[in-house]
């Protein structure tokens, strides 16, 4: 009863911030309604007992790609009010598009193309457990080679990126740290008595005050 | 499951490699600015290439796998791999001394071909669609970044980003195949597919997936219809760029195409000879008539590499042990020819500045009397002139083809091989009978006169080697034939 309340709260509640996510007129709106999509459909998960898949949905999806979102639509220059202008026109063609793909979930739910004998029950696989057991084990050969795509995103991402601009002063805090006093003080003596000079410097520590 | 160390052997070279990849980052990192630590990053991976090389030419001949499966050594594997080693060798080799004033000279070249190359022997050696799917994706990544390397170019940055799209797209293709073909098969491993295929009648979505998996890999050995990356890829690439692209990538890429053709979908030849034939045809006509338009030698270049795709696959469509031997001794010859072609393309300069249109040529017999020579007899090689390496390649793949049934496409395959010989006499004809007022510099490092060399000798001498040459391609042949 309690897990039927919560499937209708989630979904309910993922259908209504789907919807505003394309609705809203403030871009930053459908971002946020767009996280909000996420954080439900991570409690969906939870609830079917894919534990792993909600807290993948909400490190990867929440965490990374809709803060890409939101850091592209505020910090880019896109007009939205032309982007929205052919909503009208493209209208029949989403329907279509969104109607193949409900006849399909329903052909896939109710149709014999998936024989629903070979499903495992939800509740019985510790889901996280199991990913574990096998990860670094039966497929650790996979996630090295994972490991080694990453470091390349890495390595090109800065190579291409970063390149050596002339005229920006930049901070060596090595040089900076190994500064002796030698080098970069010299103590000039001045002769004293000249009264003039003395009355300027005065002068001027009482303005600093 | 534990691992014990027989069972991660096989891939020594690989973790070798790698290894000394994740070093190469840190002397990359700290090792100084500029071209002298270029070259010394350079010089380390050389070393770690010629190591991989003499573990897997002294490593044992039996069929291995590693890793619960996913990985297979066998002499298929270490005959590949040493063809891919090579070349990457080759083109690494030529890129330590910077020729053009625009050339690349950063540590990080050196660094990512390390690693392509890392994918490159793993999809050699791939024996599952995931590692299949995962060695194509370390291969290509790293050659996206260094087809993209010289920032300041316009023409080096749209090449690194053509690649990147339609690599991403040919990515998309293999994984839908494969997941159709795991759909059906319930397995992921080549040999439980291989078991799954030989039983009953095929649901058509299996032979669906099998031909997408098979266009994936096409575009990666850019045969016609998925070459459009290739000549703007290799033109703005820089140089020392397009001769690894030209060399290394594309043997791997095969070596996969014949392991999943002839290994996991072996018993459906008939499905999948169809779509290499088609394949086959359309690259060589492509490639030979394509490169008789061009004016820039690295386009030119493209060309060639598309209609020598189309040649090996003819052999690879005849679905035979003969097919799979004239692909190897083929991509033999190709890979040398491409190192020899290249290490001349990278001199072709006029103060300082790389000069790859084919007018350049004009008069090179006078200035530069031995790279002419060089040229000529690369040329002479890829239009398939006998005695050179070339002949061979074309001759094996051709009768594998005729003895397959295949005679209409040895047909247009040798039709489209004189049509091709045009342009590369083309360029023998600038050399030696045109005149110039404007030579090309003179300076030739001894990296390229190394390449250069060992190039003609391999090319010039194929035929003394070729018994021991084709005992060698016979055994990988069996081995890639038996092991399911």
């Amino acid at each position: 009863m309690i897990e039927a309340l919560f499937f209708y709260l989630f979904a309910g509640v993922m259908l209504a911030s789907g919807f505003m996510v394309v609705v809203s007129r403030n871009p930053v709106y459908s971002v946020l309604f767009l996280i909000l999509a996420f954080f439900n459909a991570a409690g969906m998960f939870v609830l079917i007992g894919a534990e792993f898949l909600a807290m993948l949905l909400v490190v990867v999806y929440v965490g990374a790609v809709a803060v890409l979102f939101l850091f592209v639509v505020m910090m880019l220059d896109i007009n939205f009010a032309e982007m929205r202008a052919g909503f009208q026109k493209y209208l029949p063609l989403g329907l279509i598009v969104g109607g193949i793909l409900v006849f399909e979930l329903v052909a896939a739910m109710y149709g014999d193309a998936f024989s629903k004998a070979s499903l495992p029950v939800a509740s019985e696989i510790a889901n996280t457990t199991q990913l574990g057991g096998v990860l670094y084990t039966k497929y650790a050969f996979l996630f090295q080679i994972a490991g080694l795509i990453l470091l390349v995103a890495m390595i090109g991402a800065i190579s291409l990126t970063m390149r050596k601009r002339v005229g920006v002063r930049r901070q060596s805090i090595a040089a900076q740290n190994s500064r002796r006093r030698e080098d970069v003080m010299e103590i000039v003596k001045m002769p004293s008595g000249k009264a003039k000079a003395k009355d300027d410097a005065a002068a001027g520590s009482v303005d600093d005050k | 499951m534990i691992f014990d160390l027989a069972d991660i052997l096989p891939a020594l070279p690989e973790m070798i490699l790698a290894t000394l990849a994740l070093v190469l980052v840190l002397v990359a990192a700290y090792g100084g600015e500029g071209a002298k630590n270029a070259r010394r990053v350079t010089r380390i991976a050389l070393g770690g290439i010629v190591l991989a090389l003499m573990l897997i030419w002294s490593g044992t001949a039996a069929d291995e796998t590693a890793f619960g499966g996913m990985f297979m050594a066998d002499s298929f594997a270490s005959y590949m791999k040493i063809l891919v080693l090579l070349g990457t060798f080759g083109a690494l080799y030529m890129s330590i001394t910077p020729l053009a004033k625009d050339d690349i000279n950063k540590p990080e070249f050196a660094l990512l071909v390390v690693l392509a190359l890392v994918g490159m022997m793993l999809m050699i050696s791939a024996n599952d669609l995931m590692s299949l799917y995962m060695a194509v994706e370390l291969q290509s990544l790293p050659l996206y970044v260094v087809a993209a390397m010289r920032t300041n170019s316009l023409r080096s940055s749209e090449a690194g980003l053509k690649y990147f799209l339609l690599g991403a797209l040919s990515s998309g293709m293999l994984l839908y195949g494969a997941s159709l073909v795991y759909g059906f098969a319930g397995t992921t491993s080549f040999s439980g597919i291989a078991a799954a295929v030989s039983v009953d009648q095929l649901p058509v979505a299996f032979i669906v997936g099998m031909v997408f998996m098979v266009s994936g890999i096409a575009f990666k050995i850019s045969a016609a219809p998925f070459h459009m990356w290739t000549p703007d890829v290799y033109e703005g690439s820089p140089s020392p760029v397009t001769a690894l692209f030209a060399i290394a990538p594309k043997v791997a890429a095969m070596a996969l195409m014949m392991r999943l053709t002839y290994g996991a979908f072996g018993a459906i030849e008939a499905e999948w000879s169809q779509v290499l034939i088609a394949l086959s045809i359309a690259s060589m006509a492509v490639g030979a008539l394509g490169a008789i338009m061009q004016r820039d030698i690295k386009r030119m270049m493209a060309y060639s590499s598309i209609a020598h795709m189309g040649y090996a696959l003819a052999g690879l469509a005849a679905g035979s042990h003969q097919g799979a031997l004239g692909v190897m001794i083929y991509m033999t010859g190709y890979i040398f020819m491409g190192a020899g072609s290249f290490a001349i393309i990278l001199l072709m300069r006029r103060d300082g500045q790389s000069a790859t249109r084919i007018a350049d040529l004009q008069g090179l017999s006078r200035t530069h009397p031995m790279l002419a020579l060089g040229l000529m007899i690369m040329m002479f090689s890829m239009a398939g002139i006998p005695p050179l390496a070339g002949f061979f390649g074309k001759w094996y793949v051709f009768l594998a083809a005729v003895n397959a049934g295949l005679v209409p496409l040895a047909v247009v395959g040798v039709v489209m091989s004189v049509i091709g010989a045009f342009y590369y006499l083309r360029i023998i004809k600038i050399m030696y009978f045109e005149e110039t007022d404007e030579p090309l510099d003179t300076d030739m490092p001894t990296a390229n006169k190394m390449v250069l060399g060992v190039s003609i000798a391999v090319i010039l001498l194929f035929f003394i080697g070729l018994s021991p040459l084709l005992e060698a391609a016979n055994l990988a042949a069996t081995a890639l034939m038996t092991q399911l």
